[in-house]
């Protein structure tokens, strides 16, 4: 193994084993494409992460051509009541007579939705406040340490029960903006750590020294070496998020029209699905949740490997 | 002595701020949450009395008077444990209804705490030591699909299991029906039992945590010198596993721990509600289902209030344990 007491500090950062972006870019692609493109690319390296990707991917396919593979409308209440699985209803029905598949394979598009646009909120709100707050010192630095040490301690899931339950007219957007909201801190936190060792390095000082913009520093020369952080932040929050909208839910703090995992475990609850032996009811949304989160889960792994080479399967 | 000024510096500025949050949190939302409120009582057929106008509206802010002085009333009643009254508990104050309920979380997530914590990072030094074979990919694994798990679903199922099904545990509550808490010892068995299944639903799901971040912290310390150092002089891998590379692998476990405990009481609200067990997280459950704002905010407050104190105590402990964090 390297001894890693002989590399200076910053040079075992994730993705150095990257190759460098090359100075002219060649490539037409805006820079956000690019990004996840090379973040896939290098995560789709590690065995975890390829079963999380796999995973996710079939749930985005569900969550497309949800109109395609649900036998029925998942609100239409034109089944027998309180049926267990079998016939047509491969699932049973709920209470209301709905059928229990349709309304699963429906429920996917909510917690993706939710998973993914929260998620990808919270980082960009982690990447903005880590990265403003690493590479600034004094003053500026000190504020957004602190707010984002606070947004750390206070505990998020009764933090969102609190303002989801203040919030009137609630809709899927609700829910993305509380949980973002409350979901961003762990991110900025490790960021700003990062953004502070790299502002230090050589490359940044003769970027700068060269007369580039702060801006264009930022987004070239610091967000490239951060991949694999920022990627973490998503799919962490993202996580956060796919739970946090199931709990909401099934305390009834969304919106009771819609159809999701957590609407579904709501109604279950409800009706005492479990007291009346439709455990399926309870089951299948919860084993949905957990497999998403799982895929997070998997694909985060693959970037936990990739920023610490120590933990890269041998 | 510098490193404990700040943290106790930092400690009062984030106790002002968390304060001072949760009386700017319901003034800033859309609408007037007093309306909302007052109108959600009105609707479940409920006379509103003007108690309890004057108690939504102390707490959540009433278009009488200035902001600055609704701020030193609500700082007053929050100095002096006045939350008002709530209206799902409306024969007695919010602080009682707190205190009451108290002492179950504690226990409850206290005990689910140090159990998971024990366990989760024994696990951890396991995976981390025995990296790449089997049983590491055997941990790892289960833990992560654990974690992944809801709380609040994984409790559901056993609940549905060893409750409904095989009867061998009681299906809701903190003690039996009719029992009043005492020291008896047949009322803290009874206790005891109706504690298993919310205890091993966040014990479960709490896990996994521990189980990453002590396979992490092993596997970097694993690579330090002087663990190579001691394998070279011959020492028995199990001791240099457990006391060398373990006993330092700890140290950035001890501050995850106090900020853990804020995602424990968290779960809890929902595990606490499907098992209808007597604690904070009931309540908050029994308080949102019923849209009530006096004891939900005093209820985020305590809660708030008493992870600020554990992460601080936590962090003086942290200093004692590593003298390089006083520096």
């Amino acid at each position: 193994m390297t001894d890693l007491t002989s590399i200076p500090p910053g040079e075992h950062l994730p993705d150095q084993h990257l190759e460098p972006v090359p100075p002219t870019r060649t490539s037409r692609l805006p820079l956000p494409i690019v990004f996840v493109a090379r973040a896939i690319r290098t995560l789709w390296s590690n065995g975890k992460a390829r079963i999380g990707l796999t995973i996710l991917t079939v749930m985005i396919l569900v969550a497309i051509f949800a109109p395609l593979i649900a036998p029925h409308s998942p609100t239409a209440t034109t089944f027998q009541p309180y049926q267990n699985p079998g016939g047509s209803n491969w699932l049973g029905t709920t209470g209301n007579g709905q059928d229990v598949f349709s309304q699963l394979i429906y429920g996917t598009r909510v917690s993706l939705l939710v998973g993914l646009v929260a998620g990808a909120l919270a980082t960009i709100v982690a990447v903005g406040i880590g990265l403003v707050s690493g590479y600034r010192t004094g003053v500026v630095d000190e504020v957004l340490s602190f707010i984002t040490n606070l947004a750390l301690v206070i505990p998020g899931l009764p933090l969102m029960i609190i303002l989801a339950a203040y919030l009137h007219g609630r809709s899927i957007w609700t829910i993305v903006l509380v949980v973002a909201f409350t979901s961003w801190a762990t991110g900025a936190r490790v960021i700003r750590s990062q953004a502070a060792t790299l502002r230090e390095r050589d490359f940044i000082t003769s970027a700068q020294f060269s007369g580039e913009r702060l801006f264009r520093v930022v987004t070239r020369e610091i967000l490239p070496n951060m991949t694999s952080l920022v990627a973490g932040s998503f799919f962490g929050a993202a996580t956060a998020a796919v739970m946090a909208e199931a709990s909401l839910e099934f305390l009834g703090l969304g919106n009771p029209n819609t159809v999701s995992w957590g609407s579904i475990l709501y109604f279950a609850q409800q009706q005492n699905a479990l007291l009346t032996g439709q455990w399926v009811l309870v089951f299948a949304p919860g084993l949905a949740i957990a497999l998403l989160a799982v895929s997070f889960t998997l694909i985060n792994f693959g970037v936990d490997a990739l920023s610490n080479p120590r933990l890269r399967e041998k | 002595m510098a490193y404990v000024r700040r943290k106790v510096i930092l400690f009062v500025i984030t106790l002002w701020a968390a304060i001072t949050m949760n009386f700017a949190l319901p003034r800033l939302m859309p609408g007037s949450p007093v309306d909302a409120a007052l109108a959600k009582i009105a609707s479940s057929g409920q006379p509103i009395t003007n108690a309890q106008r004057r108690a939504v509206e102390i707490q959540l802010g009433s278009p009488h008077g200035s902001i600055i002085s609704q701020y030193f009333d609500y700082l007053k009643n929050v100095a002096t444990f006045n939350f008002g009254t709530s209206y799902s508990f409306p024969s007695q104050s919010v602080s009682t209804t707190i205190l009451n309920a108290l002492p179950w979380t504690l226990i409850l997530v206290g005990m689910t705490t140090i159990i998971a914590f024990i366990i989760g990072t024994l696990l951890g030094v396991y995976a981390g030591w025995r990296r790449g074979t089997a049983a590491d990919a055997g941990v790892t694994l289960t833990s992560t699909l654990l974690s992944a798990f809801p709380p609040f679903w994984l409790g559901l199922l056993l609940l549905y299991v060893f409750a409904f099904k095989w009867g061998m545990f009681p299906l809701k509550g903190g003690y039996a029906d009719g029992a009043s808490p005492s020291l008896d010892p047949a009322f803290i068995a009874d206790a005891i039992k109706h504690s298993v299944l919310p205890g091993v639903t966040l014990a479960v799901t709490s896990l996994s945590g521990w189980v990453f971040g002590m396979r992490n912290n092993m596997i970097n310390t694993l690579g330090e010198d002087y663990v190579t150092f001691a394998e070279a002089n011959g020492i028995r891998p199990r001791t240099v596993a457990l006391l060398y590379a373990a006993r330092n692998a700890l140290l950035p476990n001890v501050t995850a721990f106090g900020l853990s405990l804020g995602a424990i009481v968290g779960g809890s609200v929902l595990v606490e509600g499907i098992f209808s067990y007597p604690g904070l997280g009931n309540l908050l459950y029994v308080a949102v289902t019923n849209h009530d704002f006096p004891l939900m905010q005093a209820l985020f407050l305590v809660i708030t209030v008493s992870m600020l104190v554990a992460i601080f105590v936590v962090d003086l402990l942290y200093a004692r344990l590593d003298p390089r964090v006083r520096r």
